[in-house]
Protein backbone atom coordinates (compact mmCIF):
# COMPACT_ATOMS: atom_id res chain seq x y z
CA UNK A 1 0.00 0.00 0.00
CA UNK A 2 1.05 3.52 -0.71
CA UNK A 3 -0.19 6.59 1.15
CA UNK A 4 0.58 10.28 1.42
CA UNK A 5 -0.55 12.64 4.12
CA UNK A 6 -0.48 16.40 3.66
CA UNK A 7 2.37 15.96 1.16
CA UNK A 8 3.69 19.38 0.14
CA UNK A 9 6.60 20.49 -2.02
CA UNK A 10 7.45 24.06 -2.90
CA UNK A 11 10.23 25.29 -5.16
CA UNK A 12 10.77 28.88 -4.04
CA UNK A 13 7.45 30.61 -4.62
CA UNK A 14 5.94 27.80 -6.67
CA UNK A 15 3.83 25.26 -4.83
CA UNK A 16 4.24 22.10 -6.91
CA UNK A 17 2.39 19.76 -4.55
CA UNK A 18 -0.09 21.19 -2.07
CA UNK A 19 -1.19 19.20 1.01
CA UNK A 20 -1.82 16.06 -1.01
CA UNK A 21 -3.46 13.16 0.87
CA UNK A 22 -4.33 9.94 -0.93
CA UNK A 23 -3.88 6.18 -0.79
CA UNK A 24 -3.34 3.47 -3.39
CA UNK A 25 -4.51 0.05 -2.26
CA UNK A 26 -2.83 -3.30 -2.73
CA UNK A 27 -4.35 -5.58 -5.33
CA UNK A 28 -5.62 -2.73 -7.47
CA UNK A 29 -4.37 -0.57 -10.30
CA UNK A 30 -4.63 3.07 -9.27
CA UNK A 31 -4.50 5.62 -12.07
CA UNK A 32 -2.84 8.95 -11.36
CA UNK A 33 -4.21 11.75 -13.51
CA UNK A 34 -3.70 15.45 -13.83
CA UNK A 35 -2.90 18.09 -16.45
CA UNK A 36 0.70 18.88 -17.38
CA UNK A 37 2.36 20.72 -14.53
CA UNK A 38 -0.16 19.46 -11.98
CA UNK A 39 2.62 17.90 -9.90
CA UNK A 40 2.36 14.22 -10.88
CA UNK A 41 6.07 13.66 -11.47
CA UNK A 42 7.01 15.68 -8.38
CA UNK A 43 4.66 13.49 -6.33
CA UNK A 44 6.33 10.38 -7.77
CA UNK A 45 9.78 11.74 -6.88
CA UNK A 46 8.61 12.54 -3.34
CA UNK A 47 7.23 9.00 -2.97
CA UNK A 48 10.66 7.62 -3.92
CA UNK A 49 12.66 9.90 -1.65
CA UNK A 50 14.38 11.57 -4.61
CA UNK A 51 13.04 14.95 -3.52
CA UNK A 52 12.55 15.96 0.10
CA UNK A 53 9.01 17.14 0.92
CA UNK A 54 8.56 20.63 2.32
CA UNK A 55 5.87 19.21 4.60
CA UNK A 56 3.81 16.05 5.03
CA UNK A 57 4.68 12.40 4.60
CA UNK A 58 4.73 9.75 1.90
CA UNK A 59 4.70 6.17 3.15
CA UNK A 60 5.11 2.86 1.36
CA UNK A 61 3.91 -0.11 3.38
CA UNK A 62 3.90 2.18 6.41
CA UNK A 63 7.48 3.44 6.02
CA UNK A 64 9.07 6.45 4.36
CA UNK A 65 10.94 5.28 1.25
CA UNK A 66 14.33 6.31 2.64
CA UNK A 67 13.90 3.89 5.55
CA UNK A 68 13.46 0.84 3.34
CA UNK A 69 16.38 -1.57 3.31
CA UNK A 70 17.16 -2.77 -0.24
CA UNK A 71 14.16 -0.77 -1.52
CA UNK A 72 14.16 -2.37 -4.97
CA UNK A 73 12.79 -5.50 -3.28
CA UNK A 74 9.79 -3.50 -2.00
CA UNK A 75 9.20 -0.78 -4.57
CA UNK A 76 9.81 -0.84 -8.30
CA UNK A 77 9.51 2.35 -10.26
CA UNK A 78 9.75 3.68 -13.78
CA UNK A 79 9.88 7.45 -13.58
CA UNK A 80 11.77 8.29 -16.76
CA UNK A 81 12.75 5.75 -19.39
CA UNK A 82 15.68 7.90 -20.52
CA UNK A 83 17.49 7.40 -17.20
CA UNK A 84 20.23 5.15 -18.56
CA UNK A 85 23.74 5.63 -19.92
CA UNK A 86 23.53 5.38 -23.72
CA UNK A 87 26.87 3.59 -23.92
CA UNK A 88 25.90 0.83 -21.50
CA UNK A 89 24.12 -2.32 -22.67
CA UNK A 90 20.67 -3.18 -21.36
CA UNK A 91 22.13 -6.13 -19.49
CA UNK A 92 24.88 -4.11 -17.81
CA UNK A 93 22.36 -1.39 -16.93
CA UNK A 94 20.26 -3.90 -15.03
CA UNK A 95 23.32 -5.68 -13.62
CA UNK A 96 24.64 -2.68 -11.72
CA UNK A 97 21.17 -1.84 -10.48
CA UNK A 98 20.65 -5.43 -9.30
CA UNK A 99 24.03 -5.35 -7.55
CA UNK A 100 23.06 -2.34 -5.40
CA UNK A 101 20.34 -4.37 -3.69
CA UNK A 102 22.13 -7.71 -3.75
CA UNK A 103 19.79 -9.18 -6.37
CA UNK A 104 21.21 -12.15 -8.27
CA UNK A 105 22.48 -11.68 -11.85
CA UNK A 106 20.05 -14.42 -12.89
CA UNK A 107 17.19 -11.99 -12.21
CA UNK A 108 18.57 -9.65 -14.90
CA UNK A 109 18.09 -12.26 -17.60
CA UNK A 110 14.62 -13.08 -16.30
CA UNK A 111 13.27 -9.53 -16.45
CA UNK A 112 14.86 -8.92 -19.86
CA UNK A 113 12.99 -11.96 -21.20
CA UNK A 114 9.82 -10.83 -19.42
CA UNK A 115 9.78 -7.44 -21.15
CA UNK A 116 10.81 -8.89 -24.52
CA UNK A 117 14.35 -7.46 -24.66
CA UNK A 118 16.15 -10.79 -24.33
CA UNK A 119 17.45 -10.65 -27.89
CA UNK A 120 18.90 -7.13 -27.53
CA UNK A 121 20.34 -7.54 -24.02
CA UNK A 122 23.87 -6.81 -25.24
CA UNK A 123 22.91 -3.87 -27.42
CA UNK A 124 23.86 -0.43 -26.12
CA UNK A 125 20.88 1.44 -24.68
CA UNK A 126 21.76 4.51 -26.77
CA UNK A 127 20.53 2.60 -29.84
CA UNK A 128 17.14 1.82 -28.28
CA UNK A 129 13.89 3.35 -29.53
CA UNK A 130 11.61 5.06 -27.01
CA UNK A 131 9.43 1.96 -26.95
CA UNK A 132 12.43 -0.24 -26.14
CA UNK A 133 13.53 2.19 -23.45
CA UNK A 134 10.07 1.96 -21.88
CA UNK A 135 10.44 -1.82 -21.82
CA UNK A 136 13.89 -1.45 -20.25
CA UNK A 137 12.39 0.92 -17.67
CA UNK A 138 9.65 -1.59 -16.88
CA UNK A 139 12.34 -4.27 -16.51
CA UNK A 140 14.09 -1.94 -14.06
CA UNK A 141 10.89 -1.63 -12.04
CA UNK A 142 10.30 -5.39 -11.97
CA UNK A 143 13.92 -6.26 -11.08
CA UNK A 144 13.41 -6.76 -7.33
CA UNK A 145 10.02 -8.49 -7.67
CA UNK A 146 8.49 -5.65 -5.61
CA UNK A 147 5.10 -5.43 -3.87
CA UNK A 148 4.58 -1.82 -4.89
CA UNK A 149 5.01 -0.50 -8.43
CA UNK A 150 5.07 3.07 -9.68
CA UNK A 151 4.95 3.90 -13.36
CA UNK A 152 5.06 7.40 -14.83
CA UNK A 153 3.70 7.38 -18.39
CA UNK A 154 4.72 3.78 -19.12
CA UNK A 155 3.02 3.51 -22.52
CA UNK A 156 4.72 6.57 -24.06
CA UNK A 157 6.29 5.55 -27.34
CA UNK A 158 4.93 2.00 -27.30
CA UNK A 159 3.20 0.49 -30.32
CA UNK A 160 -0.40 -0.79 -29.95
CA UNK A 161 0.88 -4.27 -29.17
CA UNK A 162 3.13 -2.82 -26.47
CA UNK A 163 0.27 -0.77 -25.02
CA UNK A 164 -1.87 -3.91 -24.75
CA UNK A 165 1.05 -5.76 -23.16
CA UNK A 166 1.50 -3.03 -20.53
CA UNK A 167 -2.22 -3.10 -19.74
CA UNK A 168 -2.19 -6.87 -19.25
CA UNK A 169 1.00 -6.61 -17.19
CA UNK A 170 -0.59 -4.02 -14.86
CA UNK A 171 -3.66 -6.20 -14.44
CA UNK A 172 -1.62 -9.30 -13.65
CA UNK A 173 0.61 -7.40 -11.20
CA UNK A 174 -2.47 -6.15 -9.34
CA UNK A 175 -4.05 -9.61 -9.47
CA UNK A 176 -0.95 -10.91 -7.63
CA UNK A 177 -1.92 -8.57 -4.79
CA UNK A 178 0.58 -5.84 -5.62
CA UNK A 179 -0.04 -2.11 -5.44
CA UNK A 180 0.15 -0.58 -8.91
CA UNK A 181 0.24 3.22 -9.20
CA UNK A 182 0.38 4.50 -12.75
CA UNK A 183 0.11 7.86 -14.45
CA UNK A 184 -0.81 8.33 -18.09
CA UNK A 185 -2.10 10.95 -20.46
CA UNK A 186 -3.91 8.37 -22.56
CA UNK A 187 -7.33 8.45 -20.92
CA UNK A 188 -9.07 5.73 -22.96
CA UNK A 189 -6.11 3.49 -22.13
CA UNK A 190 -6.27 4.44 -18.46
CA UNK A 191 -10.00 3.72 -18.41
CA UNK A 192 -9.24 0.13 -19.36
CA UNK A 193 -6.28 -0.23 -17.03
CA UNK A 194 -7.14 1.33 -13.67
CA UNK A 195 -9.83 0.42 -11.15
CA UNK A 196 -9.14 3.37 -8.82
CA UNK A 197 -8.24 6.96 -9.57
CA UNK A 198 -6.31 9.75 -7.95
CA UNK A 199 -6.79 13.02 -9.83
CA UNK A 200 -4.81 16.16 -9.04
CA UNK A 201 -4.80 19.69 -10.39
CA UNK A 202 -2.33 22.42 -9.45
CA UNK A 203 -0.79 20.14 -6.86
CA UNK A 204 -4.08 19.52 -5.07
CA UNK A 205 -6.26 16.44 -4.84
CA UNK A 206 -9.42 16.85 -6.90
CA UNK A 207 -10.66 13.24 -6.84
CA UNK A 208 -9.89 10.00 -5.10
CA UNK A 209 -12.12 6.97 -5.54
CA UNK A 210 -13.09 4.28 -7.98
CA UNK A 211 -12.96 4.64 -11.75
CA UNK A 212 -16.64 3.65 -11.99
CA UNK A 213 -17.80 6.43 -9.64
CA UNK A 214 -15.65 8.97 -11.45
CA UNK A 215 -16.96 8.08 -14.89
CA UNK A 216 -20.52 8.08 -13.55
CA UNK A 217 -20.04 11.77 -12.72
CA UNK A 218 -20.00 12.57 -16.40
CA UNK A 219 -23.58 11.28 -16.41
CA UNK A 220 -25.54 9.32 -18.97
CA UNK A 221 -25.35 10.47 -22.55
CA UNK A 222 -28.52 8.63 -23.67
CA UNK A 223 -29.08 5.50 -25.74
CA UNK A 224 -28.07 4.91 -29.36
CA UNK A 225 -30.59 2.97 -31.47
CA UNK A 226 -30.33 1.53 -35.00
CA UNK A 227 -33.57 0.34 -36.59
CA UNK A 228 -34.99 0.01 -40.12
CA UNK A 229 -38.35 1.20 -38.69
CA UNK A 230 -36.92 4.46 -37.41
CA UNK A 231 -40.02 6.52 -38.22
CA UNK A 232 -42.31 4.11 -36.36
CA UNK A 233 -40.06 4.18 -33.30
CA UNK A 234 -39.72 7.95 -33.46
CA UNK A 235 -43.47 8.33 -33.41
CA UNK A 236 -43.84 5.85 -30.53
CA UNK A 237 -41.22 7.66 -28.50
CA UNK A 238 -42.94 10.98 -29.15
CA UNK A 239 -46.21 9.47 -27.82
CA UNK A 240 -44.38 8.68 -24.56
CA UNK A 241 -43.03 12.21 -24.52
CA UNK A 242 -39.43 11.06 -25.00
CA UNK A 243 -37.11 13.30 -27.02
CA UNK A 244 -34.78 11.87 -29.61
CA UNK A 245 -32.33 13.12 -32.23
CA UNK A 246 -30.61 11.62 -35.24
CA UNK A 247 -31.33 11.03 -38.89
CA UNK A 248 -32.22 8.01 -41.04
CA UNK A 249 -31.90 4.65 -39.26
CA UNK A 250 -29.92 5.99 -36.32
CA UNK A 251 -31.47 7.62 -33.29
CA UNK A 252 -30.02 8.95 -30.05
CA UNK A 253 -32.59 8.84 -27.27
CA UNK A 254 -31.89 10.91 -24.20
CA UNK A 255 -33.18 10.88 -20.63
CA UNK A 256 -34.27 7.22 -20.54
CA UNK A 257 -32.36 3.97 -20.17
CA UNK A 258 -32.00 1.26 -22.79
CA UNK A 259 -34.64 -0.97 -21.12
CA UNK A 260 -37.38 1.58 -21.73
CA UNK A 261 -36.36 2.12 -25.35
CA UNK A 262 -36.26 -1.65 -25.94
CA UNK A 263 -39.73 -2.16 -24.45
CA UNK A 264 -41.27 0.59 -26.57
CA UNK A 265 -39.62 -0.77 -29.72
CA UNK A 266 -41.02 -4.22 -28.98
CA UNK A 267 -44.59 -2.95 -28.56
CA UNK A 268 -44.53 -1.16 -31.93
CA UNK A 269 -42.72 -4.00 -33.68
CA UNK A 270 -39.55 -2.11 -34.55
CA UNK A 271 -36.56 -4.40 -35.21
CA UNK A 272 -33.50 -3.27 -33.28
CA UNK A 273 -30.09 -3.63 -34.96
CA UNK A 274 -28.37 -1.76 -32.18
CA UNK A 275 -29.34 -0.63 -28.70
CA UNK A 276 -26.38 0.77 -26.76
CA UNK A 277 -26.31 2.99 -23.68
CA UNK A 278 -23.92 5.90 -24.19
CA UNK A 279 -22.08 5.89 -20.90
CA UNK A 280 -19.94 8.83 -19.90
CA UNK A 281 -16.26 8.28 -20.61
CA UNK A 282 -13.26 8.89 -18.42
CA UNK A 283 -12.24 11.53 -20.91
CA UNK A 284 -15.50 13.48 -20.49
CA UNK A 285 -15.47 13.18 -16.71
CA UNK A 286 -11.82 14.16 -16.58
CA UNK A 287 -12.18 17.19 -18.83
CA UNK A 288 -15.22 18.40 -16.88
CA UNK A 289 -13.34 18.09 -13.60
CA UNK A 290 -9.99 19.51 -14.66
CA UNK A 291 -11.36 22.29 -16.84
CA UNK A 292 -11.07 24.65 -13.90
CA UNK A 293 -7.75 23.45 -12.52
CA UNK A 294 -5.43 23.14 -15.52
CA UNK A 295 -2.15 25.01 -15.16
CA UNK A 296 -1.83 25.69 -18.88
CA UNK A 297 -5.03 26.07 -20.87
CA UNK A 298 -5.23 26.56 -24.59
CA UNK A 299 -7.42 29.63 -24.96
CA UNK A 300 -10.20 29.01 -27.46
CA UNK A 301 -9.91 25.23 -27.61
CA UNK A 302 -12.72 24.72 -25.12
CA UNK B 1 29.77 -4.35 -0.42
CA UNK B 2 26.94 -4.52 -2.91
CA UNK B 3 27.28 -0.82 -3.69
CA UNK B 4 31.00 -1.18 -4.49
CA UNK B 5 30.19 -4.00 -6.89
CA UNK B 6 27.51 -1.86 -8.51
CA UNK B 7 29.89 1.08 -8.98
CA UNK B 8 32.53 -1.24 -10.41
CA UNK B 9 30.07 -2.59 -12.98
CA UNK B 10 28.98 0.95 -13.80
CA UNK B 11 32.53 2.22 -14.34
CA UNK B 12 33.73 -0.67 -16.49
CA UNK B 13 30.59 -1.07 -18.62
CA UNK B 14 31.08 2.13 -20.62
CA UNK B 15 33.91 2.94 -22.98
CA UNK B 16 35.20 6.27 -21.69
CA UNK B 17 36.93 4.90 -18.56
CA UNK B 18 38.79 2.32 -20.66
CA UNK B 19 40.01 4.96 -23.09
CA UNK B 20 40.94 7.36 -20.30
CA UNK B 21 42.66 4.58 -18.39
CA UNK B 22 44.74 3.50 -21.37
CA UNK B 23 45.62 7.09 -22.27
CA UNK B 24 46.61 8.03 -18.73
CA UNK B 25 49.31 5.36 -18.82
CA UNK B 26 50.35 5.38 -22.49
CA UNK B 27 50.65 9.16 -22.86
CA UNK B 28 53.24 9.53 -20.05
CA UNK B 29 55.13 6.51 -21.39
CA UNK B 30 55.23 7.96 -24.90
CA UNK B 31 56.35 11.41 -23.78
CA UNK B 32 58.97 9.97 -21.44
CA UNK B 33 60.36 7.94 -24.33
CA UNK B 34 60.59 11.05 -26.48
CA UNK B 35 62.14 13.14 -23.70
CA UNK B 36 64.83 10.61 -22.97
CA UNK B 37 65.52 9.66 -26.58
CA UNK B 38 65.58 13.15 -28.08
CA UNK B 39 66.21 15.79 -25.43
CA UNK B 40 69.91 15.04 -25.03
CA UNK B 41 71.54 17.22 -22.42
CA UNK B 42 68.51 19.47 -21.89
CA UNK B 43 66.84 16.86 -19.76
CA UNK B 44 69.13 15.34 -17.16
CA UNK B 45 68.66 11.58 -17.04
CA UNK B 46 67.67 11.43 -13.37
CA UNK B 47 65.04 9.38 -11.56
CA UNK B 48 63.00 12.55 -10.93
CA UNK B 49 62.93 13.40 -14.62
CA UNK B 50 61.52 10.01 -15.54
CA UNK B 51 58.31 11.40 -13.99
CA UNK B 52 58.22 14.62 -16.05
CA UNK B 53 55.29 13.44 -18.17
CA UNK B 54 53.20 11.71 -15.53
CA UNK B 55 51.31 14.96 -14.93
CA UNK B 56 49.67 14.44 -18.35
CA UNK B 57 48.49 10.99 -17.25
CA UNK B 58 47.27 12.42 -13.98
CA UNK B 59 45.14 14.94 -15.86
CA UNK B 60 43.60 12.14 -17.94
CA UNK B 61 42.89 10.22 -14.71
CA UNK B 62 41.19 13.39 -13.45
CA UNK B 63 39.00 13.38 -16.57
CA UNK B 64 38.12 9.72 -15.91
CA UNK B 65 37.08 10.56 -12.34
CA UNK B 66 35.03 13.60 -13.38
CA UNK B 67 33.23 11.52 -16.02
CA UNK B 68 32.48 8.77 -13.50
CA UNK B 69 30.47 11.30 -11.51
CA UNK B 70 28.99 13.57 -14.19
CA UNK B 71 27.87 10.81 -16.57
CA UNK B 72 25.81 9.40 -13.70
CA UNK B 73 24.38 12.82 -12.90
CA UNK B 74 23.60 13.86 -16.46
CA UNK B 75 22.12 10.55 -17.72
CA UNK B 76 19.76 10.15 -14.76
CA UNK B 77 21.51 7.03 -13.46
CA UNK B 78 22.41 8.94 -10.28
CA UNK B 79 18.66 9.18 -9.60
CA UNK B 80 18.31 5.45 -10.17
CA UNK B 81 21.26 4.94 -7.81
CA UNK B 82 19.54 7.02 -5.14
CA UNK B 83 16.31 5.12 -5.78
CA UNK B 84 18.20 1.89 -5.12
CA UNK B 85 20.28 3.28 -2.24
CA UNK B 86 18.09 5.99 -0.67
CA UNK B 87 20.59 6.70 2.12
CA UNK B 88 22.81 7.91 -0.76
CA UNK B 89 26.11 8.31 1.14
CA UNK B 90 27.14 4.61 0.88
CA UNK B 91 26.68 4.71 -2.89
CA UNK B 92 28.68 7.94 -3.20
CA UNK B 93 31.49 6.62 -1.00
CA UNK B 94 31.53 3.43 -3.09
CA UNK B 95 31.93 5.50 -6.24
CA UNK B 96 34.83 7.36 -4.62
CA UNK B 97 36.44 4.10 -3.52
CA UNK B 98 36.20 2.45 -6.94
CA UNK B 99 37.59 5.51 -8.75
CA UNK B 100 40.40 5.91 -6.20
CA UNK B 101 41.41 2.28 -6.64
CA UNK B 102 41.38 2.49 -10.43
CA UNK B 103 43.38 5.73 -10.39
CA UNK B 104 45.89 4.25 -7.94
CA UNK B 105 46.52 1.36 -10.33
CA UNK B 106 46.87 3.81 -13.23
CA UNK B 107 49.32 5.88 -11.17
CA UNK B 108 51.37 2.82 -10.35
CA UNK B 109 51.51 1.81 -14.02
CA UNK B 110 52.29 5.35 -15.21
CA UNK B 111 54.97 5.96 -12.56
CA UNK B 112 56.75 2.64 -12.74
CA UNK B 113 56.19 2.39 -16.50
CA UNK B 114 57.72 5.81 -17.17
CA UNK B 115 60.74 4.95 -15.05
CA UNK B 116 61.07 1.58 -16.73
CA UNK B 117 60.87 2.92 -20.25
CA UNK B 118 63.35 5.68 -19.44
CA UNK B 119 65.77 3.02 -18.19
CA UNK B 120 65.35 1.12 -21.45
CA UNK B 121 65.83 4.18 -23.64
CA UNK B 122 68.91 5.36 -21.70
CA UNK B 123 70.63 2.22 -20.44
CA UNK B 124 73.79 4.28 -19.98
CA UNK B 125 72.26 6.58 -17.34
CA UNK B 126 72.10 5.66 -13.67
CA UNK B 127 68.37 5.45 -13.05
CA UNK B 128 68.52 2.89 -10.26
CA UNK B 129 66.39 3.62 -7.20
CA UNK B 130 69.07 4.37 -4.62
CA UNK B 131 67.28 6.40 -2.02
CA UNK B 132 63.91 6.56 -0.32
CA UNK B 133 63.34 9.79 -2.27
CA UNK B 134 63.90 7.91 -5.57
CA UNK B 135 61.32 5.29 -4.55
CA UNK B 136 58.90 8.05 -3.51
CA UNK B 137 59.21 9.83 -6.88
CA UNK B 138 58.34 6.68 -8.82
CA UNK B 139 55.83 4.89 -6.59
CA UNK B 140 54.35 8.16 -5.30
CA UNK B 141 52.31 8.47 -8.49
CA UNK B 142 50.07 5.78 -7.04
CA UNK B 143 49.08 8.17 -4.27
CA UNK B 144 48.83 11.37 -6.29
CA UNK B 145 46.70 9.67 -8.96
CA UNK B 146 44.45 8.22 -6.23
CA UNK B 147 43.90 11.62 -4.61
CA UNK B 148 43.32 13.12 -8.07
CA UNK B 149 40.53 10.54 -8.56
CA UNK B 150 38.90 11.66 -5.34
CA UNK B 151 39.14 15.29 -6.46
CA UNK B 152 37.54 14.48 -9.82
CA UNK B 153 34.57 12.67 -8.29
CA UNK B 154 34.07 15.59 -5.88
CA UNK B 155 34.13 18.18 -8.67
CA UNK B 156 31.81 16.01 -10.80
CA UNK B 157 29.28 15.62 -8.01
CA UNK B 158 29.34 19.34 -7.29
CA UNK B 159 28.90 20.50 -10.90
CA UNK B 160 26.93 17.54 -12.38
CA UNK B 161 27.34 18.82 -15.97
CA UNK B 162 30.01 16.94 -17.93
CA UNK B 163 30.82 19.90 -20.17
CA UNK B 164 31.11 22.34 -17.30
CA UNK B 165 33.16 20.09 -15.04
CA UNK B 166 35.56 18.98 -17.77
CA UNK B 167 36.07 22.53 -18.97
CA UNK B 168 36.82 23.65 -15.44
CA UNK B 169 39.36 20.94 -14.61
CA UNK B 170 41.09 21.16 -18.01
CA UNK B 171 41.31 24.95 -17.94
CA UNK B 172 42.65 24.71 -14.40
CA UNK B 173 45.27 22.04 -15.05
CA UNK B 174 46.32 23.13 -18.54
CA UNK B 175 46.08 26.90 -18.30
CA UNK B 176 45.55 28.42 -14.88
CA UNK B 177 48.34 26.60 -13.05
CA UNK B 178 50.82 27.60 -15.73
CA UNK B 179 49.64 31.15 -16.24
CA UNK B 180 49.67 32.06 -12.55
CA UNK B 181 53.45 32.34 -12.78
CA UNK B 182 53.12 35.09 -15.35
CA UNK B 183 51.22 37.36 -12.98
CA UNK B 184 53.73 40.00 -11.92
CA UNK B 185 54.88 40.00 -8.27
CA UNK B 186 52.13 37.79 -6.76
CA UNK B 187 52.51 34.96 -9.30
CA UNK B 188 55.62 33.32 -7.84
CA UNK B 189 54.16 33.67 -4.33
CA UNK B 190 50.87 31.99 -5.26
CA UNK B 191 52.36 29.25 -7.44
CA UNK B 192 53.72 27.06 -4.60
CA UNK B 193 50.18 26.80 -3.21
CA UNK B 194 48.53 25.43 -6.33
CA UNK B 195 47.28 21.85 -5.91
CA UNK B 196 48.93 20.19 -8.88
CA UNK B 197 52.24 21.92 -8.23
CA UNK B 198 51.88 20.38 -4.77
CA UNK B 199 51.25 16.92 -6.24
CA UNK B 200 54.33 17.32 -8.45
CA UNK B 201 56.49 18.17 -5.44
CA UNK B 202 55.62 14.82 -3.88
CA UNK B 203 56.07 12.75 -6.99
CA UNK B 204 57.08 14.37 -10.26
CA UNK B 205 59.92 15.77 -12.31
CA UNK B 206 61.94 18.71 -10.99
CA UNK B 207 62.05 20.43 -14.37
CA UNK B 208 59.82 23.37 -13.42
CA UNK B 209 61.19 23.63 -9.92
CA UNK B 210 64.74 23.90 -11.13
CA UNK B 211 63.99 26.24 -14.01
CA UNK B 212 61.66 28.58 -12.17
CA UNK B 213 62.47 30.77 -9.26
CA UNK B 214 59.89 29.36 -6.87
CA UNK B 215 60.36 28.57 -3.21
CA UNK B 216 58.43 25.49 -2.13
CA UNK B 217 56.17 25.99 0.88
CA UNK B 218 56.62 22.47 2.27
CA UNK B 219 58.75 19.38 1.90
CA UNK B 220 57.45 16.49 -0.27
CA UNK B 221 55.40 14.85 2.47
CA UNK B 222 53.98 18.19 3.62
CA UNK B 223 52.93 18.81 0.03
CA UNK B 224 51.31 15.39 -0.15
CA UNK B 225 49.24 16.20 2.95
CA UNK B 226 48.34 19.59 1.46
CA UNK B 227 47.29 18.12 -1.90
CA UNK B 228 45.44 15.24 -0.23
CA UNK B 229 43.60 17.69 2.02
CA UNK B 230 42.36 19.68 -0.98
CA UNK B 231 41.18 16.51 -2.78
CA UNK B 232 39.40 15.11 0.28
CA UNK B 233 37.74 18.49 0.89
CA UNK B 234 36.33 18.56 -2.67
CA UNK B 235 35.15 14.96 -2.36
CA UNK B 236 33.42 15.58 0.97
CA UNK B 237 31.80 18.73 -0.42
CA UNK B 238 30.55 16.74 -3.43
CA UNK B 239 29.12 13.94 -1.28
CA UNK B 240 27.46 16.31 1.20
CA UNK B 241 25.92 18.37 -1.62
CA UNK B 242 24.65 15.36 -3.58
CA UNK B 243 23.23 13.88 -0.39
CA UNK B 244 21.36 17.03 0.53
CA UNK B 245 19.88 18.32 -2.69
CA UNK B 246 16.87 17.03 -4.64
CA UNK B 247 18.00 14.48 -7.19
Amino acid sequence: MLETHGLTKSYGETLAVDALTFTAEAGRVTGFLGPNGAGKSTTMRLLLGLDTPTAGTAHIDGKPYRQLADPLRTVGALLDATWRHPGRSARQHLRWLAATNGLPDRRVGEVLELVGLGSVAKKRAGEFSLGMLQRLGIATALLGDPKVLLFDEPVNGLDPEGVLWVRQLMHSLAADGRTVFVSSHLLPEMEQTAQDLVVIGRGRLTYQGTMADFVHRAGSRGVRVHTPQADTLRAALAEHGIACTGEGDALVVSEVDSDTVGDIAFTVGATLHELSPLAGSLEQAYLELTGQTAEFTSGGAR
Amino acid sequence: MNVVRAERIKLFSTRAPWWCGALSVLAPLAFTTLFFALAGSEVTASVGNTQLATGIGRTVALVLAVLAATSDASWGTLRLTFQAVPTRVPALLAKGAVVVLVCAVLGLLAGVGSWGIASLVRPDADLALHSAADWRLVLGQTVTFAFTGLLGVGVGLLLRSTALALTLVLVWTQLVEGLVLLIPRVGPDVYPWLPFFAAGQFAGGDFTQAALNVTPAFGPWGYLAYFGGICVAFFVAGVVTANRRDA
